[in-house]
């Protein structure tokens, strides 16, 4: 990740806040929680799956955020409540609104995926 | 005290899975598929519709009804006499279109992931509780707790809400045409909260995250609750989320008021309790 993008994710401070000192590891979600989605950015993927749910806006995605991980980016997935780090080959683009539309895509991809962990819980304790 | 002896423990079927530690590292191409639907989802078709008679049925049965729908590939499902039970159209993690022609009672349409849902009618305490995503429309009004521990989706409320409005909410947007009553927002950690009417006392108290929209008047913040300035990119939010649902805010997105956290109750645990009394 370059310094521009470390900036962008982290903000100007950096990883070593005081808070992160004192608990001896990076606080994963600090992004703004409160942006708001620019839909101009929305995906055709993203789109799609809208359509598809009959919503006309992005619904529960308009709270999913590009987050960082260790010292990669990643989105959170509340489904299994830990976080999706995004592959090397994709180039994240230096607007927060796009990083975001870009973590909502793989998430959804991630989530309907077969290989979802919620697939092997739902098969082992499914009762109806 | 009894002890649980081994056998007992295996009849109860708690030694069936397999432990293999907690670390799991999944993988998965991003182009694997184009899956839109959770991958246990019913595979319905919105063009499919159904009525169901609730009039003799209890909530149990309704619930169960409306499963069986979706099993079939319905996807287009309405309760007519639904006769204000409680606990009904809960627990719907697929994409459906649900309505329902009058009212429903206590925790109605509470954790669903995915449906649209419209309730020709009033609401009791807690509906859509823990909702996950999807919409759902209220016609009326709404009692306490309106949106409780909320995730993501859409939540309205063309009428009046009770007190303690999207309590502990994480995500989401609830939508209020009316008045909301004390408390709206306690806890709130994440996701919007747009009241177009006024709102109660203690307004956003003790909030974490999120941010809170009024049309009205505001009779009194809670504590760590501060008024912040709108963007343009929060106008055109508002304008296009209440035009989805034909909503108005009387005297225009611009006027309204955005409140936040002060984050002063950030990391609580560790300040010293002179802090503490400097913040309360």
């Amino acid at each position: 990740m370059s310094k521009n993008e470390e900036t962008f994710v982290v903000g100007a401070d950096g990883l070593d806040t005081d808070r992160e000192q004192m608990i001896g590891q990076h606080i994963g979600y600090r992004y703004d929680v409160n942006l708001v989605p620019d839909l101009k950015f929305i995906t055709p993927f993203l789109q799609k799956y809208i359509e598809k749910m009959g919503w006309k806006d992005l619904n529960w995605l308009e709270d999913i955020h590009m987050g960082y991980e260790g010292d990669q980016a990643a989105v959170f997935d509340r489904n299994i409540n830990g976080w999706v780090t995004i592959p090397d080959n994709i180039k994240l683009p230096n607007n927060q609104q796009e990083r975001d539309m870009i973590a909502r895509e793989l998430l959804v991809k991630f989530q309907m995926s077969e290989n979802h962990p919620m697939v092997d819980l739902n098969n082992a304790y499914r009762k109806f | 005290m009894a002890e649980l002896r081994k056998e007992t423990s295996q009849e109860m079927g708690l030694h069936d899975e397999q432990l293999k530690g907690r670390t799991q590292k999944k993988f998965f191409s991003i182009d694997e598929s184009e899956n839109l639907t959770y991958f246990h989802s019913f595979d319905v078709d919105t063009s499919k519709s159904a009525t169901i008679d609730a009039l003799d049925m209890t909530p149990r049965e309704i619930n169960r009804e409306i499963r069986e729908l979706m099993e079939k590939g319905i996807g287009d499902i309405t309760v007519d006499n639904p006769m204000s039970r409680h606990g009904v159209g809960v627990g719907i993690l697929n994409r459906l279109n649900l309505t329902f022609s009058d009212s429903l009672g206590y925790f109605g349409c509470g954790l669903i992931d995915g449906p649209n849902v419209h309730i020709k009618g009033r609401v009791g305490w807690s509906c859509a509780e823990n909702m996950m995503a999807g919409t759902v429309v209220i016609d009326k009004n709404a009692g306490s707790t309106f949106g409780a521990a909320i995730r993501g989706g859409d939540l309205v409320c063309k009428g009046s809400v009770g007190a303690r409005t999207g309590i502990d909410q994480k995500g989401g947007t609830i939508i209020v045409g009316g008045k909301t009553g004390a408390f709206s927002g306690f806890m709130m950690q994440r996701g919007r909260m747009i009241v177009l009417g006024d709102a109660g006392m203690n307004l956003g108290d003790s909030m974490y995250d999120g941010t809170i929209y009024v049309g009205g008047e505001v009779e009194e913040l809670g504590v760590d609750c501060v008024q912040a300035d709108m963007t343009e990119l929060d106008v055109r939010y508002l304008t296009e989320k209440l035009a989805l649902y034909g909503m108005k805010t009387p005297r225009g997105v611009e006027k309204m008021q955005k409140h936040v956290s002060g984050k002063m109750l950030w990391n609580y645990a560790n300040l010293e309790p002179n802090e503490k009394k400097l913040i309360l």
